[in-house]
This record gives C-alpha cells, structure tokens and sequence, in this order.
C-alpha cells in the first residue's frame, strides 16, 4: 500500500515537466486564478509546491477554526533581511502563500471537517487524500507594498479563484471529542485581510505576520537537520546578523508541555492577538498589548475595560490573576458571538486547547486585583 | 459608598421592552457582494451611492481607502440589515481619511454598528444606529463609534439602543456633535479621552445616562475642553442595560450629563430636566469602581475646571438609582423631595492645590450634593451654588479645519 503511495508520488514528480507551473510575480494586475501565480497546483491528488518555493511554518500558529495551513514564500531573486522584532525585509517580486485545508470526514465534500495534524510535505509534494482544499491567501511585495488576496479553491479542487468580496463557507467541525459542531468559516475579503495584516493601523501598511524571527526560530519541519532560520541562511534565502552572541528571539511552541506555560501562553497570545494588541495597532484603541514584552495593566493584568461592550462578559478585568473565570480575556476566547469574540475575525470556533493553555496560565498568575 | 458604585451595585441586566413595532420587508441578500466590491473598488473622490431598501449582511463591512463618501436615499430608506450577521464585530469599519457617510440606516449589528479609526476630516451626517430590538445588553456595543480620529463632524444622527453608548467619540480631537438624536442608549452621547469637542443641539432622552463626557486610564491620550451646551437632556431614565464591567454599567438610571475624570467641561444653555437621579453629576475616577491599580501612573483621575452656567433645569433626582442614593435622598431631602439638580463626588487632588477649582457653578440657586466620596461619604451635604460661585476663562468654540470649515 505504502509502495503504491510512493510510487503514485514518483509518478507525479516525474511527469511533473511539461505541466510544472513556473512562480510568477504579477507587479500591478491581480490574476483571476491562483495557478497564474505558479507557486503551486493540485493533480493526481497531491500539491505540488514550484521549484524555488520554500514551505515553513511557525513555532505557535494563528488559530484559524483548526484549519490546517500550508505557508510558502518565493522570491525571483534576492533574499529577505532579517530584523529582530519586526517582519522580515522581502524584496519587491515575494509571494507568500498560505493554503488553508482540513481533513475531510467522508468521501462526499459535504463541509465536515475534522481536526488533526499537518500534512507531511515530502519533497515540495503533500498528498491530498482525505483533505480538502479551502483557501490560498497570497501576500505579494509590490513596488508600494504588500496586497494580500484571497483565493478560494473550487469544487473540482483544480484551482483556485481570486474572491476579493471573501466568502462564507458552512462548515460541520467534528472535534476530536467526537461532538459536531456547525460553524461559518469566513474567508476574508480584501480589506479584512489588512484588517489583521496592517498592523500599524495609522501607516496601514501590510505586512506579513508571521515572518518575525521570534515566530520562525524553531528546527525546521521540511528541513529537519536544521533551524529553520539556519536553512534559509545556508539557502541564501536569508541575510542577517544573528548569531550565537545575538541569537534570534524564540517564541514558544504553544503545545510543548516540557515548556514553561507562561512562554506557551504568551506565544499564543502574540501570535493571535498582537497584530492589532500592539502599541500601534488597530487593538491600541483598548490599550490593550499583547506582544512578548508587555507587562502590567497594558497586558491586562488587573485592566478594565474601554469600549468592550458586551465583550467584557460581565467581568471585571482583562485578567484577573489566579482567576480565568473572571478574566475577560478568557470570555472573549471562549465566546462564539461575533460582537464579542476575539479575534474579531478568522475563528468562528472556540479553540478549546488554546483556551485550556490561557486559563491554565491565568490561573498561574499571582497576584489580585484591587 | 462610591457614588457611581454604589449605584452599580443594583443594577439589573434587563432588557426594556420598547418594541419599535416595524414590518419588515424581506430583506435583499444579493446586495452585499455589489456592495462590499464597491468599497474594496473604492478610488478617492468615490461617491458610492446605496439606493432605497432594506439590504442584508451576513458579515462586516469595510473601508479603508481615503476620499470616499457613501451616500444613501435616507435613514429610513436605505437601510443595512446585520440581523444576520455571522462574522465580523462590527456593520462597517472604515479605516480612512477624508470620509463623508450619509443619509443611511445600519441596523442590528453584533457589535459595533458605524466604527470609523485613525481618520480626519470625517463627516456622519443623518445616520441612524438601530438595535430593532429595543434596548438589550445583547445588543452592540457602539451605534456611531469614530475612535483616534481628528476633525470630526457629526450631526443630524439618529442612534437608538446601543448598549454602550448610542453616539461615541474616542481618543480624538476637533470634534462637533450637534443636532443628534440619541435615545434608549446606556450612554446617550459619549465624549471620551477626545480634546476640543462642542456638543450642542442634540436631544439625549431615554438612555440611562444622556451626555457623558469622560476620561479613561490606560488609553494615549487624555481629553480636555469639551462644551456642553444647547443641548435638551431630559428624562434619561432607561434602566441600565450595559454589560458588567464595562464604564458605562456604573451610572445610574437618571443620569443627565455626567462628567467624569475630565477637565475644563462647559455645560451651559441646555435644557436638562427630569434625570430622576440627578440633571447633572461630576465625579472622579474613584467613583466608577474604576480600580485604583489599573489605572496607568500618568492618568490624571480629577475632573478639573468644570464650569456649569445658565442652564435651565426642571424636575430631577426625585427617584435615584440605588439603595444607598435613595437613602441619601431620603436622609437630606425626605420621601418626597428630591436630590439637588448637581451631584459631585467630592474628589479634590490634595497633591495640586494651586490647580484651581474643580467646579464653578453660576445657574441661579441650584443646589449641590456633594456626597463626600474622599471620606467614605461620612458627610454628604448640600450646598449652596454660592459656595461654588466663580468663573473660568470660556473655552474658544471649535473650530472644523480644512474640507471640513464652514
């Protein structure tokens, strides 16, 4: 069986030439179809990714109503720059890509999903049997900037068609627990995309999220002899100088128990939140910080709220310590209601083990609130 | 006994029942993708044009290039439906510059109904904010909600049963709020952590508290010199219906104008009757059940030069909101009086005794409650406006700058 798999795999890898689709930087139009981007296609049952386009992933992900996420980023030439705490430097012509995918429940697509692990990619080729392809969002560095746009992989799973108004698709989450759940999953439109990805909210300008050293230092998954940032050195993907005597910063994997909670629920909270909780960001509204670095009331340690409305839950403080159930924080990850809920947008979901590891730290958390 | 806190301490999270009987038209889905393209279609100069009908959203919407003006046939003509709304906090975000919205309806959105960040020159001209529903605390929390903006113009809005606050500006600067309509809001209208705002020519009645003029801690900037004037304020009796936890939950039911935390509020020439609470209230940030400890060290939590003159009050403070206010009433003025038509905390920052008064009163002979917070309200009295007798420099009107300017 396992013979057949690889020999499938083999099979699509050498018949690969003629069909191979080239990355391609499109500077000012947007394509209608995700193939004219050449970063990847779908045939005979697996994704293939393009020559010269890396996948990586991040040491704790965005929560994305358990999607499962495939991240790429291609360059025609160059490489990125490496900064400490800000978003990587890409130059002009970079494709990022994140496909967005779930295991499927049956054999009909009938929009149940369930949860689970990634899919291995095993020589740029991840087998698609008993997945579904939802979404490819792309980042392209322009001349002005970043555009993201939002693709949505059709029926026949061949392509994908750039949807800039986004989409609701009506979803069935069958958790590992076996309870089934019906949700909407939202693919963005354009403008909720920099929503999240201008997180400067008075520069607005877009950018990647996750391409930050302290979310990409981790051993890399497609490269496993190596860090990952080690690889893109040696790959000449990456210029920058760290190094032993100034190592990149390093967020935790949110799901290493051997880690410190606390380092496991901040990454979290980074990763989900900090894109707006940040000084400059759209969340600086509520003075709210998320990042790595906030202490205090701004992190929310005994803060009360500003404008939260009906996202307060009716509890007092942010994050009242030794008290999840009375921390705001934990109502507004736990709660389903589009007015309330945070993130404000892509989960429509509760992550349960994302919740356990907060209240978990919150509980931890000395001190009260007066 | 905090005054605010105490007052919070009853409140009720029930929903009040003012059905607004309205037959509603099945509502046209189609219109959301023409709609949403256009605003991500959107060139400066743009002028988006929403015609007559009641449309239908299943998520947000969202703006975020410069120059755009979305226009619609009328409040009660074209209407944005979110009654089913499955994603997005709020009907419309627009993250823009040099934004004009007019002559439309959003209605029964999730959260926040118009929110517009880090613009200017940004005008909201005959919108009405709607919770169909009546007032309820599942409703949104803001009906018109521009935050970290300057040079701001709103008038001739309608906003009803917001949760929080019908009409609220935050964290901004150069603002002009007048002629709006604000009714069974918890907040009517809210001017909080903004500079230079004038308020005048709306009618706040029905909502818990009717004009709220605030500072908050934790936040980028402070706010200062807002005048308060012209305005109807009456009969803000609307049971609070805001959420635990959030700033408005603490004023009590009654509420005329209310400010809190703030420095150099003008309140005069309105006409503010019937709050049964009290027509005006000034407080501190120790009142709110604000906690001392989450409050950011650079926060100034005093209200300083607040100056109240030649208002015309009626009516008021005959039925407060909570236990303890209706025993003060009781205790100062008997069962069938009332309290005096101004309500302050007592709060004086001991540290800056050369900052000048916190309050002047020139308004005829009304009376004062000060209700003593800094001792644990051992003392509460009433005193005459004599006492508070003196004059701070009027404030300059504000003056709308560039595209804006009269």
């Amino acid at each position: 069986m396992r013979g057949l798999v690889a020999f499938a795999l083999l099979f699509l890898v050498s018949c690969a030439g003629e069909d191979t689709l080239t990355p391609t930087f499109h500077a000012g139009e947007n394509p209608e179809m995700l193939s004219a981007w050449g970063q990847l296609q779908v045939g005979n049952g697996a994704l293939t990714l393009s020559e010269g386009v890396t996948p990586y992933d991040l040491a704790t992900p965005l929560f994305s109503d358990y999607a499962l996420k495939l991240r790429t980023f291609w360059m025609p030439e160059g490489a990125a720059t490496y900064a400490p705490a800000e978003s990587f430097g890409f130059p002009v012509g970079t494709v990022i890509t994140k496909t967005f995918y779930y295991p499927t429940t049956g054999g009909q697509w009938t929009g149940a999903v369930a949860t689970g692990p990634a899919r291995t990619v095993d020589s740029d080729v991840m087998a698609l049997d008993g997945y579904r392809l939802i979404e490819t969002r792309i980042l392209v560095r322009r001349k002005h900037g970043w555009d993201a746009l939002p693709y949505v992989w059709n029926d026949e799973q061949t392509d994908a068609q750039l949807k800039r108004t986004g989409a609701i698709k009506p979803m069935t989450l069958h958790r590992a627990d076996g309870s089934r759940e019906d949700f909407a999953y939202l693919v963005p439109n354009a403008n909720q995309c920099a929503a999240c990805h201008a997180t400067n909210a008075t520069t607005k300008a877009i950018l990647p999220i996750g391409m930050k050293a302290r979310h990409l230092n981790k051993r890399s998954t497609f490269a496993p002899a190596f860090e990952q940032l080690d690889y893109w050195v040696a790959a000449g993907l990456l210029e920058g100088d760290f190094d032993q005597d100034s190592p990149a910063p390093k967020n935790a994997d949110w799901r290493d128990e051997t880690a410190p909670v606390n380092a496991r629920a901040r990454a979290y909270l980074d990763i989900n939140c900090s894109h707006c909780h940040n000084p400059d960001g759209a969340g600086d509204t509520s003075g709210l910080n998320l990042e790595p670095d906030a202490t205090g009331p701004a992190l929310g340690l005994c803060k009360q709220p500003i404008a939260a409305g009906g996202g307060s839950g009716g509890r007092p403080f942010d994050i009242v310590p030794g008290s999840p159930d009375q921390s705001i924080t934990l109502f507004r990850l736990e709660t389903n209601d589009p007015g309330a809920m945070m993130p404000e947008l892509g989960r429509a979901v509760t992550h349960e083990e994302g919740v356990a590891l907060i209240a978990e730290w919150i509980a931890a958390l000395d001190g009260a609130c007066g | 006994m905090r005054l605010l806190l105490l007052l919070a301490g009853v409140i009720a999270l029930v929903a009040c029942g003012e059905k607004t009987a309205k037959t509603q038209a099945p509502a046209d889905t189609s219109y959301q993708e023409t709609l949403m393209t256009q605003l991500l279609d959107a060139k400066p100069g743009d002028v988006i044009e929403i015609p007559a009908g009641i449309f239908a959203f299943d998520r947000s919407l969202s703006l975020n290039v410069d120059g755009v003006t979305i226009r619609g046939r009328g409040m009660d003509q074209s209407v944005l439906s979110f009654k089913g709304q499955v994603a997005g906090a709020e009907g419309l975000l627009v993250t823009a510059s040099d934004f004009t919205i007019e002559d439309l309806a959003i209605e029964d959105t999730k959260g926040d109904a118009l929110k517009i960040t880090e613009g200017e020159n940004i005008i909201i001209r005959r919108v009405r904010t709607e919770w169909t529903g009546g007032p309820k605390t599942s409703n949104g929390a803001y009906g018109i909600y521009p935050v970290q903006t300057k040079n701001v113009l709103m008038e001739e809005n309608i906003a009803i049963a917001a949760a929080d606050a019908g009409l609220y500006i935050g964290q901004s600067q150069n603002v002009v709020v007048r002629n709006n309509h604000a009714e069974y809001n918890v907040a009517g209208i809210e001017i909080e952590n903004t500079f230079d705002a004038d308020v005048y020519g709306n009618v706040a009645t029905n909502n818990t508290g009717g004009i709220l003029v605030f500072n908050m801690p934790n936040l980028k900037q402070p706010g200062a010199r807002t005048r308060v004037f012209k305005n109807e304020v009456f009969e803000n009796n609307t049971k609070n219906f805001g959420h635990e936890g959030t700033p408005v939950a603490s004023i009590p039911a009654g509420s005329g104008i209310v400010v809190n935390s703030n420095d150099q509020v003008e309140i005069f020439d309105n006409d503010i009757r019937d709050n049964k609470t009290a027509n005006v209230i000034v407080s501190s940030v120790f009142s709110t059940g604000y906690s001392e400890d989450s409050g950011s060290d650079d926060f100034d939590p005093y209200p300083e030069a607040i100056y109240i003159y030649d208002n015309r009050f009626e009516g008021g403070g005959n039925n407060p909101d909570g236990f303890d206010l209706q025993a003060l009433k009781i205790a100062t003025a008997g069962p069938m009086g009332r309290l005096p038509d101004l309500l302050w905390d007592g709060y004086v920052n001991q540290a800056k005794p050369d900052a000048g008064p916190v309050l002047c009163v020139q308004n005829g002979d009304i009376k004062i409650m000060n209700v003593d917070g800094p001792n644990s309200n051992k003392n509460p009295r009433i005193e005459p406006a004599r006492d508070y007798d003196c004059a701070l420099e009027k404030l300059p009107a504000v003056e709308l700058t560039g595209p804006l300017a009269q």
